[in-house]
């Protein structure tokens, strides 16, 4: 329970319920409310409860997201969008879940039970997970853990296998044809995306979020911007999110995976998306944007420049989607592959080559770079992105051809042929 | 390792988000890549032709709105000259002026469906669909004032129009004539330059000349392959020979060129109109014609450049109240002919792009 000693909100709970059995050192020495050795016991009520407010916290802005982005969809696209339930219509996705809780569940004839009914909840699953070691604001987190960075990286990667399960349990074409996009596509951007990172972890030298945002004297914008490109561009495929929503590209393959699922199965997958966004933006704010840290800070709170950070950056996912058309999906693989990984790696080349030449030995905390030296390497970075990003743009061109298909050609079935003869 | 697949049968449609109707597609993929495909259509065959038999010919306008209907007013138009050749009435200047006006403003606001409904199958998410649909609107409301429908419109009738244009229509138009190419500019910038847009269309599916006449495609299909066959010039109906206007053809006959020409047939529109009403003079709109016509025993076609190709009808009369057979070319059946041909070897997104590009409707293909 180690990583869980820097929540003081555990802490406490903790101590209240448990007192002082020894382990959890900070607890003063008065008896808890539970006899001695119950200790499993305080610590499943105190994360159940911690975990059911945040989630339920969680889920409010989900909801409040899903009215944002429709709302804001509506003025992209001169329209008003949802406006007549409740005030302003922000009662929308309230009557939304009324009616998807309602809808009779309908599992189609052949699918895999078991393979149908998991995905919807790993998905949600996965979001919810990612929440536990993001930092909301100062000294406000669930777990501190050391390797926070890699856990959202292998949690995040698990909703691969839910995509794929669902497609392919499914027992419909569009959903297979976007089990195998979603596998192809999701794999291909992780690489780009969690070597994008790499950068900041040179910067910070430590793997846990907290540590990240201690560690961002200025906002990591500045100083990897090639990295926070590839980033947002790998998790926008990551959620799925246009241009490169090939896993539901409607006008192609209708709704993709979830093609088959209706009532509350469906509206798992779609509050599993739109929290993907919520909780994506709160990574991309705690390692590119100064998570909570922001000026005047007495005044306006830590937590409310976390919300604000996250607000904006999905606000811009919204933008990108009303935007952009859809690339195809070769093109998709193709700019994973040819564009963004080539520019991770420069990225990753140009900031360790700067630490190494401008960083200082410390004791005990390795190459650290003076603040001086940080905005000399915010004006290479940034030249470096642009000319990047142009330069790649030049060299890669993403058209192909079409593929030399004999078509037309009537093929004799052998079996029918030994029948006749 | 040899890497093998099997090539799987989807069937596209007829309940799809992006076929445009009810069109059904049998397409063999392997993988994305397609290898086969067969259009299968007829699901929204309503038998307008063999109704037109029952039909009195001013009765047979409103079927006609019904065939292609985002472009109910080129239907009508069609139609009344096919009927007007047959019968031997020539409607008056002033009602061929206000014809052309129409069926320019149809045009335009059919190409204008066609390019929100591309950039919609591109998987822009409505967005630009909803600016088309706005200007759309204008066009919709000018409409209204001519006579009284938005979308059926039956405005056109055997020997004129139904009824000269209100006093407010004329300020409304030029409002509108004003207006538009701001509109025309901001697709342009917006559309034309954008890179997802160029990568995706640019070079796929090309449609060359000899192949597009071999299928017999016209209108902005064919002209997108490098032909400048517009029967506006090259068989001038109504007053289409007082006008000046271009005729805009593409460089490759490849969906980006599809994309664009349509663009540019919309400013084409623009001069036309406006040529037309500085041009027009007060005069009657309708010719002394029955409402019920009898024409004489025999045959007759008439043809225009409708907004998505050449559209005729054929009619034959036995001398009663009702057409002996009623034959439509759509060129949306036409032109739907050669998509299988230009698509094999291109992939999934490509097929719903190059169906988007040849702008099908599917109340005109089945009728």
């Amino acid at each position: 329970m180690a990583f869980l000693e820097g929540n003081a909100l555990f802490r406490n709970l903790y101590c209240l319920l448990a007192g002082n059995p020894g382990n959890a050192a900070s607890c003063s020495g008065r008896d808890g409310l539970l006899p001695f050795d119950w200790e499993w016991l305080a610590f499943a009520i105190v994360a159940g409860l911690i975990a059911l407010a945040l989630i339920n916290l969680f889920l409010l802005f989900a909801m409040f997201y899903t009215y944002m982005e429709r709302r804001l969809l509506g003025r992209f696209q001169g329209r008003i969008g949802p406006n007549r339930t409740g005030p302003v219509g922000l009662l929308q996705p309230v009557a939304d879940a009324i009616k998807l809780l309602t809808k009779e569940s309908i599992i189609p004839n052949g699918v895999d039970k078991l393979l149908y009914n998991v995905p919807p909840v790993i998905m949600i699953a996965v979001v919810f997970l990612t929440l536990a070691v993001l930092p909301f604001g100062r000294n406000t987190f669930i777990a501190n853990v050391n390797v926070g960075v890699l856990y959202i990286i292998a949690i995040t990667s698990v909703n691969v296998l839910a995509v794929f399960m669902a497609g392919m349990a499914s027992g419909n074409r569009y959903a297979t044809i976007s089990a195998i996009r979603g596998v192809a596509q999701l794999i291909s951007y992780e690489v780009p995306m969690v070597l994008s990172i790499v950068g900041v972890l040179i910067l910070v030298g430590s793997l846990s979020l907290v540590d990240i945002v201690e560690g961002q004297r200025i906002p990591f914008i500045l100083l990897q911007p090639l990295g926070f490109f590839i980033f947002v561009v790998g998790a926008s495929a990551e959620m799925n999110r246009p241009p490169f929503d090939q896993l539901e590209a409607e006008s192609e393959i209708v709704s993709g995976y979830h093609t088959e699922y209706g009532g509350m199965k469906f509206a798992f997958f779609y509050l599993a998306e739109y929290s993907a966004v919520l909780t994506t933006s709160g990574v991309i704010a705690t390692l590119f944007l100064g998570g909570w840290k922001g000026p005047l800070e007495p005044w306006i709170p830590s937590h409310l420049w976390f919300l604000v950070k996250v607000f904006a950056l999905a606000f811009v996912f919204i933008w990108v989607r009303a935007t952009l058309p859809r690339v195809r999906i070769d093109q998709t693989m193709a700019f994973a592959w040819k564009f963004l990984l080539p520019l991770s790696l420069i990225n990753i080349f140009v900031t360790a080559a700067e630490v190494l030449l401008l960083g200082q030995a410390t004791e005990g905390q390795g190459l650290v770079v003076s603040t001086g030296g940080l905005w000399l390497m915010v004006a290479i970075n940034i030249v470096v992105a642009f000319g990047g990003v142009l330069a790649f743009s030049r060299m890669v061109s993403l058209r192909t051809t079409a593929l030399p298909v004999r078509a037309g050609v009537p093929q004799a079935s052998p079996q029918v042929s030994e029948v006749a003869s | 390792m040899p890497f093998r697949s099997e090539p799987v049968t989807v069937n596209v449609g007829p309940q799809h988000p992006s076929t445009h109707g009810v069109l059904r597609l049998r397409i063999t993929f392997d993988g994305e890549v397609i290898l086969d495909m067969e259009p299968v259509f007829g699901y929204l065959h309503r038998g307008s032709e063999k109704l037109a038999e029952e039909r009195t010919y001013t009765q047979i306008i409103t079927l006609t709105d019904r065939m292609d209907y985002v472009a109910s007013m080129t239907n009508n138009q069609a139609y009344v000259i096919a009927a007007e050749k047959l019968a031997g009435v020539r409607p008056p200047e002033r009602a061929m002026y206000l014809r052309v006006i129409a069926a320019e403003l149809q045009r335009i606001a059919s190409h204008l469906v066609a390019i929100g409904f591309l950039l919609n199958d591109l998987g822009a998410f409505a967005t630009p669909l909803m600016y088309c649909f706005r200007e759309r609107e204008k066009i919709l409301d000018l409409f209204e004032m001519l006579c009284g429908a938005r979308i059926t419109l039956s405005y056109m009738r055997v020997g004129g129009v139904f009824q000269d244009a209100p006093e407010d229509f004329w300020p409304a138009l030029r409002g509108f004539l004003h207006e538009m190419p701001h509109y025309l500019d901001e697709y342009e910038q917006f559309l034309s330059e954008n890179e997802i847009l160029v990568t995706r269309t640019k070079g796929v599916s090309i449609l060359t000349v000899d192949h597009a006449l071999n299928a017999s495609v016209t209108g902005p299909v064919l002209r997108a392959s490098g032909l400048p066959w517009d029967l506006r010039k090259v068989d001038p109906y109504e007053v289409y020979d007082r006008v000046q206007f271009d005729v805009p053809v593409g460089k490759v006959g490849d969906n980006y060129d599809r994309f664009k020409i349509r663009l540019d047939e919309m400013r084409q529109c623009l001069r036309i109109v406006e040529q037309c009403v500085d041009q027009i003079e007060p005069g009657p709109v309708r010719a002394a014609a029955p409402n019920l016509i009898r024409p004489p025993v025999g045959d007759a076609y008439g043809r225009i450049e409708g907004p998505k190709g050449e559209l005729g009808f054929y009619l034959v009369s036995d001398g009663s109240i009702a057409p002996y057979r009623f034959k439509a070319r759509s060129p949306s059946l036409i032109n739907l002919t050669v998509l299988r041909d230009i698509l094999i070897g291109w992939k999934l997104a490509d097929m719903i792009v190059t169906l988007g590009s040849i702008d099908i409707n599917m109340g005109e293909v089945d009728r």
